[in-house]
């Protein structure tokens, strides 16, 4: 079995994601509002309440600095959550990968459906984001547009991250291992809520390697006005994320399911 | 030129040979059947057909095109009825049939056009937006059938495409699947219906311990392995009968929990002998598929 070859999808990867899309018009406002609810209520919540107490942070008011780490966490989870909760339904719950996979579709191309599903519903929660922070006049900078244009790429990664641990699940609660000991601890140590130069060298070590906080270097300053510096280096970091992640869920979804 | 030729396929997992070498062909427009107790290896068999894994030794190929180097291919004119329901609870019966219709990049012109027909030999003409989970079981497994059609395929392959339906469904099932061999498809199924396989197969394996026991159309089958005779006797003293009189009388004699089975070419002496034995009670029938399976088999429960 050609079980370590490279992912070789296939533009028959489109259909399965035009499935997700059919079922998620059905659910869309719900599902709009549920992604915009949780990320309006920390920035609202923490970035006026707490920021009242603050003084500066970063050099901008804390609601100004906590939004843009806002838009990367909440693109993260979206992805994260469909490529875990959303999809293992589909794979083992419901049984739909198998019958796509008895039509001329492989899972190399099931895999890529999934990823780019998932980076697309992500794309929405970090618009759903930018749109209130544009509302609120958090930023005004034309350079902000360019996050929209970093959300699917945030999407991607977490999205291929995440499928990685729904092939190793046998059930909902294996997820809530992810997300407590992975996620949760990635959010305080990459730089959403306070800046990484608050962390002990040990946890600046760490944060440099995560793939959020490289997602927050981005996102921060173009919110703000200004270019990036290391634009490639984080590109990089969160493209080589993506790609590993989805060789992996690739390979280990092929030992799960091809046997 | 066969449609479907399997060559010493063979698979193992952890060590256990699930496919042992298995070697089949399949005409155009033939019914050929796989049965075999739980575990006999049927499904794995499919599943290799299908190129959704990969053999450890042998070789498919599906109209000429080698599985699983091109499955991909090969399974755009295949149609597959799954053990287990796998519609999608999203959608309606529509949704199911026209979403499933683009994983074979078909256009949407012609999905709108096979899908009433699809719904009328389906018997679903009126349901057509009506959600899965209002259907019954019969219901579903006609959508999955229609489902399975939906690329005009040149085979079908059903894993037990009748288990768990009540007799009228089942009928209603099998009505169709003569329409479909009438319109020259080919079938592949596995079951545990004996009936099914009989009325259903022109030809048929029997498989266990991923091994091919036997091949042949049914009345082959019945006529190699078995008397064309079968008495089933029960109540007080049945053993004690079996020992003494029906043991000379019959070519074989089996004891299954109370029951006592003979089969004989000449049935004559047995049921004269049973005509004076007012406290047995017996039935006498033509040897059929099952008994051609339980003796190949063997009768202790697989699970």
């Amino acid at each position: 079995m050609q079980l370590f070859r490279p992912p070789l999808p296939s533009l028959r990867f489109v259909p399965v994601w035009r499935r997700n899309l059919l079922v998620w018009r059905k659910l869309a406002i719900a599902s709009v509002l549920g992604n915009l609810a949780d990320p309006l209520i920390y920035v609202l919540g923490l970035g006026y309440g707490l920021g009242a107490i603050l003084p500066e942070v970063g050099g901008v008011p804390y609601v100004t600095f906590l939004a843009a780490g806002m838009v990367c966490s909440s693109t993260m989870n979206t992805a994260s959550f469909e490529a875990m909760y959303s999809a293992f339904s589909r794979m083992h719950v419901q049984r739909t990968w198998d019958a796509i996979m008895n039509a001329p579709v492989d899972l190399d191309d099931v895999v890529l459906a999934e990823l780019v599903w998932a980076a697309s519903k992500s794309v929405l929660s970090g618009l759903a984001i930018l749109v209130v922070i544009w509302a609120l006049g958090l930023s005004n900078s034309p350079l902000s547009l360019w996050v929209l244009a970093l959300t699917p790429l945030i999407g991607l990664t977490f999205a291929a991250l995440g499928l990685s641990v729904t092939a190793l699940a046998w059930n909902y609660d294996f997820f809530m291992y992810y997300f407590t000991l992975v996620m949760t601890p990635m959010m305080m140590l990459s730089g959403v809520f306070f800046p990484v130069e608050q962390l002990p060298a040990l946890f600046r070590g760490l944060a440099a390697i995560l793939p959020l906080s490289h997602a927050v270097e981005l996102a921060r300053p173009l919110l703000l006005g200004r270019i990036p510096e290391h634009i490639l280096l984080h590109l990089g970091v969160l493209l080589a994320y993506a790609a590993a992640g989805f060789y992996a869920a690739t390979v280990l979804l092929r030992k799960r399911l091809l046997k | 030129m066969a449609v479907i030729a399997a060559r010493d396929l063979r698979k193992s997992y952890d060590g256990q040979n699930v496919v042992a070498g298995v070697s089949f062909s399949v005409a155009p427009g033939e019914c050929y059947g796989l049965l075999g107790p739980n575990g006999a290896g049927k499904t794995t068999t499919l599943r290799l057909c299908l190129g959704l894994t990969e053999p450890d030794g042998g070789s498919v190929e599906l109209m000429q095109i080698p599985v699983p180097g091109e499955a991909r291919r090969a399974r755009a004119r295949v149609g597959v009825v799954p053990q287990m329901d796998n519609l999608d609870p999203d959608f309606t019966v529509t949704e199911n049939l026209l979403v499933y219709g683009r994983y074979f990049g078909l256009d949407e012109r012609t999905l709108g056009e096979r899908i009433p027909k699809l719904l009328e030999f389906a018997g679903l003409a009126s349901r057509g937006g009506a959600r899965i989970q209002t259907l019954s079981g019969g219901m579903k497994r006609r959508l999955t059938l229609a489902r399975a059609l939906i690329n005009d395929p040149d085979i079908v392959f059903m894993d037990e495409p009748t288990t768990g339906l009540d007799p009228q469904a089942r009928h209603l099932i099998w009505e169709r699947l003569k329409q479909l061999l009438s319109e020259g498809k080919t079938l592949v199924l596995t079951t545990h219906f004996m009936e099914e396989a009989e009325r259903l197969c022109a030809r048929l394996a029997i498989m266990d311990h991923g091994r091919f026991i036997t091949e042949g159309s049914p009345r082959e089958l019945i006529a190699r392995h078995i008397e064309p005779h079968v008495v089933e006797v029960h109540g007080d003293g049945v053993m004690d009968w079996a020992d003494r009189e029906a043991a000379p009388l019959a070519a074989r004699v089996e004891r299954s929990g109370d029951t006592v089975f003979c089969y004989a070419a000449e049935p004559a002496p047995l049921l004269a002998s049973l005509a004076k034995r007012e406290e047995l009670r017996y039935l006498h029938r033509p040897a059929s598929l099952e008994d051609v399976f339980l003796k190949l088999t063997g009768r202790e429960l697989r699970d």
